[in-house]
C-alpha cells in the first residue's frame, strides 16, 4: 500500500521542491570547456540553445542564433533550464521506501525489487495487471522504447503517456480529417499568412517564442482573431477578440462557417476536387445564425460576422489552435469544426495558408508518434491494424499473437488502478497528482497500487508514493531527437553524464528488460542505435522516418517528417496541390453538432471554471518549481476574476477566495482583472496539493481523444474570512 | 563542441537598441537572462512590470535609454557614472559612488536601482561586454518578441510600422537618448476590459456599461510621456 509516511514538509525537506537560487558552490564564471549546440527541454518549440559546460557541470547559456526556429530567442524557462543541473533536489542513486521515508539502495537491489514485484503481480493477476506511463518530454528514442519495453518485456497492454492530457485531441482530429497527425506548415509560413486564427491558445505564455511569427505577420499587415474567454498578452493588440464562453468553441466555428457560406467565401471547386463531407457540414451549419450562435458562445453576432468577414475572402491565412478548444470532452469535434474553417476556403498546402495545432510538450509531437501510446505502434501505426501487427511483430522478432492488443489510456489507467484491477505502475517523467483532473482521486488510486516504480530525476509528488525510485536522466545527460511542434525532428547533445550514481533512462529500462528476460531486443549500445532501429521501425508507416540520421538532422538543423529515403529533403509542408493522407487523397469534413460541456454551470455552481499555464512555469511544476527566480515570477496560483464578478460576490484586491466545484475546493489568493470574462474565473495548474488547480476540475474525457476536460467545469467562488 | 572564435568586430558599428511595448507579452525573459551577465549574476539590471494589471495585460520592459546628456551623471555628486565612447552610460564606479540615490531618483525613466547590500548604483549598460566585442546585448538576444531589438535603422524600418523615436519631453526638459522607442502615432490609452466585448445583454446580471473599444498597439504609456506638458 502505497501510503505517504512522512508529512508533506518532511518529503519538502529532503527532496523539494528547493527554489534554487544560486548553484550549489556559487556561480561558475569564465570560458566554458564546452559550448554545446543542444534544445531547450521544455515546450514544443525545442528552441536552439547553447550550454555552457565546465568540468562536467552546465554553468550557464548562451544564445544560439544560427539556429533558424528561434534564431537566440528564448523564454525565462528556457534562460533558467540550466539551473536544474547540479540541483540539490537531484535524485543521485535508487532509493528504495522505507519506514523513514526513503532508502539509499544499490542499483542490482531497486532493480531486482522492481522486477520481482511486477513478476508477482503479473503472475497473480494477469499481464495487464501492471501498466506503464510514459512521459511527451522524453527523446523519440526513449518514446520508441517505452512502447517496445511495455510490449515485449512487460508484455502489457496498458501502456500510455502524458500527451493523453496535451495533444491527443488535436492529434485525433488531424487523423480524422487529413489522415496524418502532423502540424500541416512550418511555421515560417505564419508571417506569409494574411488572416491568422489563433484559437484557445495562450501563444505567448505556453509557445512564446512563435509570438515574433505572430507580430511579422502583423507587421506584414496580417489581421489577427484571437479565440479565448481571456484576453492573454497574445489577445493584447488582436484585430479582433472573440471572448467565447468555456466548452462552447465548435458552435462558434460554425457560426463562422455560416456567416461564409451565406457570403459565398467558400472554395466550391477544392472542396469538389479535394474533401468529401462537405454537404453535412452545410447542411449542420445552417441553424447557427449570428445571433443564434451569440447565445450559446456569449459572443456578440457582429463579432462572429466579423470574423467570417475576415477570415472567409482572406488571400491566405493560417488557423492556429491549442489546448483551449482540446481539452474538452468534444476536444476532437472542436478541433474538427475549427479544420473545417479551414477546408472550407481551401487555404491549406500552400506558402502562408495552412493550420497547425501547438504542442504543448517539449516532444509533444515525437512522443505521441513512435508507439508510446495504448493505440499505437512505431512509424506511427495503428495497433488494431493486423498488418501493421504483423510488420512491427515481425521486426521486433516476436510473434504477432504475443504482442497486446490496444491498452488503456492514461486517465483510464488511473481509474483502473482506483478501482483494484491494476496493481502494479512503472512511471517516468510523469506527475499524474499534479497534472491529472480529480486529485484526490488520483491520490486514492495511488495510494491502492501494490507496487509503483518511478523513473526519475526529482522526487515528483506522485512519486512519493513510490515503491522504489530509479535515478533517470536530465535532457542534458543524455542524447537523442526530438520532433518539434512543426513537424521538424532536431538533435539533442549529450552535455554532462548523469549525476552521482543516476543513470540513462534508457539504460534503466534495458536493465530492467534484462531482468524480465527480454534483454535480447534491448541490447542498444547508445541512444544513436535506437534511432536507427526507430528510423527502420517506421519506414513505410505513416510517420516514416526512415532516411534521417543523426549526421543529417544535425546537418541540416532538423527534419521534417515524412522522410521516406536518405536522398529525400524532408516534407516542409504537408498537403500540397490538395493531396491529404487519406487513402482517396481528400481530406474529411466533420459535422459534430455543438453539444455542452460534461459539466454545465447551474444554481449550485453559477460560475465557470477554466485552468491553463502560467509562463515562468512548465506543467507540473517538477522541474520549474525548483528554480528560484521563475518561482518568484509567479511564486502561487492566483484566482483570475473579473471586477463585476468580484463587485458581485463582494471580493476586493488582497482577499482570499475559497472556489469549489462537486469535486473538492481550493482556496487560493484573488487577482481582480479585466481580462477575463466575468462569468468565468481561471486558475493556473502548476502546483500540488492544497494549491492544485486539479483538485477542482473534471476528469470527464472526450469519448474518441480520452483527454479530460481541463478547460471547462462548474464552480463557486467565495470569499474566505 | 567548442563553437568557432567569431571575428571580433567593432561596438555598434550602425547598430542601435530599439523597444517597442506594443509587442510585449511580459514573459520576462530579458529580466531573467540580464541577470545571467557575470559581471552581476543573480542581479538583473532591466525591469519589466505590468502598467496596470487590473485593467490589462499591457507590460513595459524598461531598459537604460542610454540619454545624450543623462541626468543620473547630472545629478551625481560623486561624478560616478560616466559615459563611454560609444555613447553607453555606465553603472556607477565602484570606487566613487557613495550610494546616495539622486540618480534613481532623478532618472526619468525610472532605470537606476541602489543596490543596498553592494552600496552601488548598477544599471543596465547594454552589456558592453557583449556589444564592445560585435554580440548583441543578452536582452534583446533573447526577446520572444522582439519588443527589444538590435539592430540598424534601416533593418528595422523594412520590418516594422512603428518608427522609431528618440526625443521625450518631461516638463521643461528634452532628453535625447541613444535607444529608441518604436511608437505608432495613432495609439491611445484605452484600458482594455473583457466586457467590452460582450453582447450587451450578455452580462445583465452585472448591468454595467463601459465606453471604449479595446485597443490595439498600446504603447502609450510611453506616448504620455511625451505629450505631457512642457
Amino acid at each position: 500500500m502505497a501510503l505517504l509516511n512522512l508529512t508533506e514538509s518532511e518529503y519538502i525537506d529532503r527532496y523539494g521542491p528547493t527554489p534554487l537560487y544560486t548553484p550549489e558552490g556559487g556561480w561558475v564564471s569564465g570560458e566554458p570547456d564546452n559550448l554545446v549546440k543542444t534544445h531547450c527541454c521544455f515546450c514544443g518549440v525545442q528552441c536552439g540553445i547553447q550550454l555552457k559546460v565546465k568540468e562536467n557541470k552546465v554553468i550557464g547559456f548562451e544564445p544560439w542564433e544560427e539556429f533558424p526556429v528561434n534564431k537566440g530567442k528564448l523564454c525565462p524557462k528556457g534562460v533558467k533550464r540550466y539551473m536544474q543541473n547540479e540541483h540539490p533536489d537531484r535524485i543521485k542513486g535508487p532509493l528504495l521506501r522505507s519506514d523513514a521515508g526513503f532508502r539509499e539502495a544499490s542499483w542490482d537491489e531497486a532493480l531486482d525489487k522492481t522486477v520481482s514485484e511486477i513478476k508477482r503481480v503479473q503472475q497473480t493477476y494477469g499481464k495487464d495487471a501492471v501498466a506503464f506511463l510514459g512521459g511527451a518530454s522524453m527523446t523519440n528514442e526513449k518514446a520508441y522504447l517505452n512502447g517496445k519495453f511495455a510490449r515485449v518485456a512487460l508484455g502489457t497492454k496498458n501502456i500510455d503517456y502524458n500527451g493523453r492530457l496535451c495533444m491527443v485531441s488535436a492529434g485525433a482530429a488531424n487523423k480524422l480529417a487529413f489522415g496524418i497527425d502532423r502540424c500541416a506548415n512550418p511555421w515560417e509560413d505564419i508571417p506569409k499568412a494574411k488572416v491568422l486564427i489563433l484559437a484557445g491558445t495562450n501563444i505567448a505564455e505556453c509557445f512564446p517564442i512563435l509570438t515574433d511569427y505572430i507580430w511579422r505577420a502583423r507587421d506584414n499587415g496580417a489581421k489577427i482573431i484571437v479565440i479565448d474567454p481571456r484576453i492573454t498578452p497574445i489577445a493584447r493588440t488582436a484585430d479582433l477578440y472573440l471572448p467565447v464562453r468555456p466548452g462552447r468553441d465548435s458552435a462558434l466555428a460554425h457560426g463562422i462557417l455560416h456567416v461564409m457560406i451565406e457570403r459565398g467565401w467558400i472554395d466550391a471547386k477544392f472542396i469538389n476536387q479535394h474533401t468529401n463531407g462537405f454537404n453535412e457540414v452545410r447542411e449542420l451549419v445552417k441553424k447557427y445564425t449570428p445571433n443564434y450562435t451569440e447565445k450559446i458562445t456569449g459572443v456578440p453576432a457582429k463579432s462572429i460576422i466579423s470574423a467570417a468577414e475576415l477570415w472567409g475572402p482572406a488571400e491566405t491565412s493560417m488557423l492556429l489552435h491549442a489546448r483551449g478548444i482540446e481539452h474538452h470532452t468534444k476536444g476532437v469535434e472542436n478541433v474538427l469544426s475549427y479544420i473545417n474553417l479551414v477546408l472550407a476556403t481551401g487555404r491549406i498546402g500552400k506558402p502562408g495558408s495552412g493550420y497547425g495545432t501547438i504542442t504543448g510538450q517539449g516532444n509533444g509531437q515525437g512522443g505521441r508518434e513512435h508507439g508510446q501510446r495504448c493505440n499505437q505502434l512505431p512509424g506511427g501505426r495503428d495497433i488494431n491494424n493486423t498488418e501493421h501487427r504483423k510488420y512491427i511483430a515481425n521486426f521486433w522478432g516476436v510473434k504477432e499473437s504475443e504482442l497486446p492488443g490496444e491498452g488503456l489510456t492514461a486517465c483510464e489507467i488511473i481509474n483502473s488502478i482506483e478501482a483494484g484491477e491494476i496493481k502494479a505502475l512503472v512511471s517516468i517523467s510523469f506527475n499524474p497528482l499534479v497534472s491529472i483532473p480529480d486529485s484526490e482521486r488520483t491520490r486514492a488510486a495511488l495510494e491502492k497500487l501494490e507496487h509503483f516504480t518511478a523513473i526519475d530525476f526529482f522526487l515528483s509528488e506522485t512519486a512519493r508514493h513510490a515503491d522504489v525510485i530509479l535515478a533517470g536522466s536530465l535532457q542534458e545527460e543524455d542524447e537523442g531527437t526530438v520532433t518539434t511542434g512543426e513537424g521538424r525532428c532536431v538533435r539533442l547533445r549529450n552535455s554532462v553524464s548523469p549525476a552521482g550514481n543516476a543513470r540513462l533512462d534508457w539504460h534503466i529500462i534495458r536493465d530492467l528488460a534484462i531482468r524480465l528476460g527480454a534483454g535480447e531486443y534491448f541490447n542498444h549500445k547508445n541512444a544513436e542505435d535506437i534511432f536507427l532501429e526507430l528510423t527502420a521501425a517506421s519506414a513505410g508507416g505513416p510517420i516514416d522516418y526512415s532516411g534521417m540520421s543523426y549526421d543529417r538532422i544535425e546537418r541540416e538543423m532538423g527534419i521534417f517528417w515524412p522522410c521516406p529515403a536518405t536522398d529525400h529533403p524532408g516534407t516542409l509542408r504537408l498537403f500540397e496541390k490538395g493531396k491529404f493522407a487519406h487513402p482517396d487523397g481528400r481530406a474529411k469534413f466533420h459535422a459534430f453538432p455543438y453539444r455542452p460541456p460534461d459539466e454545465d454551470v447551474d444554481r449550485d455552481f453559477p460560475i465557470f471554471f477554466t485552468s491553463g499555464r502560467v509562463v515562468s512555469q512548465y506543467l507540473s511544476g517538477t522541474q520549474t518549481r525548483r528554480i528560484g527566480s521563475l518561482v518568484e515570477q509567479y511564486p502561487e496560483p492566483l484566482c483570475e476574476l473579473h471586477p463585476l464578478l468580484a463587485e458581485r460576490l463582494g471580493i476586493t484586491k488582497g482577499d482570499i477566495v475559497r472556489v469549489s466545484t462537486r469535486r473538492g475546493h481550493i482556496k487560493v489568493p484573488v487577482q481582480i482583472v479585466q481580462s477575463i470574462r466575468p462569468d468565468t474565473v481561471f486558475i493556473p495548474y502548476h502546483w500540488p496539493g492544497k494549491k492544485a488547480a486539479n483538485r477542482i476540475t473534471n476528469r470527464a474525457l472526450d469519448p474518441i481523444s480520452k483527454i479530460p476536460e481541463f478547460k471547462v467545469c462548474a464552480c463557486k467562488v467565495e470569499k474566505v474570512n | 563542441m567548442v563553437a568557432p572564435v567569431k571575428e571580433s568586430k567593432p561596438a555598434f558599428e550602425d547598430l542601435e537598441f530599439f523597444i517597442d511595448p506594443s509587442r510585449c507579452i511580459g514573459c520576462q525573459a530579458c529580466v531573467q537572462a540580464c541577470g545571467e551577465c557575470d559581471t552581476h549574476r543573480g542581479t538583473p539590471m532591466i525591469h519589466l512590470d505590468y502598467v496596470d494589471r487590473p485593467t490589462g495585460v499591457q507590460t513595459a520592459p524598461v531598459v537604460c535609454m542610454h540619454c545624450e546628456d543623462p541626468t543620473c551623471a547630472k545629478v551625481c555628486p560623486a561624478d560616478a557614472i560616466k559615459k563611454e565612447e560609444h555613447g553607453v552610460v555606465l553603472s556607477a564606479a565602484h570606487p566613487r559612488c557613495v550610494s546616495c540615490s539622486n540618480c534613481t531618483l532623478a532618472c526619468p525613466f525610472g532605470v537606476p536601482k541602489q543596490q543596498i547590500e553592494m552600496q552601488l548604483m548598477i544599471k543596465c549598460d547594454m552589456c558592453y561586454d557583449r556589444t564592445s566585442v560585435g554580440k548583441k546585448p543578452m536582452c534583446a538576444t533573447v526577446c520572444p518578441s522582439e519588443a527589444l531589438y538590435f539592430g540598424s535603422r534601416e533593418e528595422i524600418s523594412s520590418k516594422r510600422k512603428e518608427s522609431p523615436k528618440n526625443e521625450f519631453q518631461f516638463g521643461a526638459q528634452t532628453v535625447r537618448t541613444k535607444v529608441n522607442m518604436m511608437a505608432s502615432a495613432e495609439a491611445e490609452n484605452i484600458p482594455i476590459d473583457v466586457a467590452d466585448f460582450l453582447p450587451e445583454n450578455d452580462i445583465s446580471a452585472f448591468a454595467q456599461k463601459r465606453n471604449g473599444a479595446p485597443d490595439v498597439a498600446n504603447n502609450a504609456v510611453w506616448e504620455d510621456l511625451e505629450r505631457l506638458p512642457i
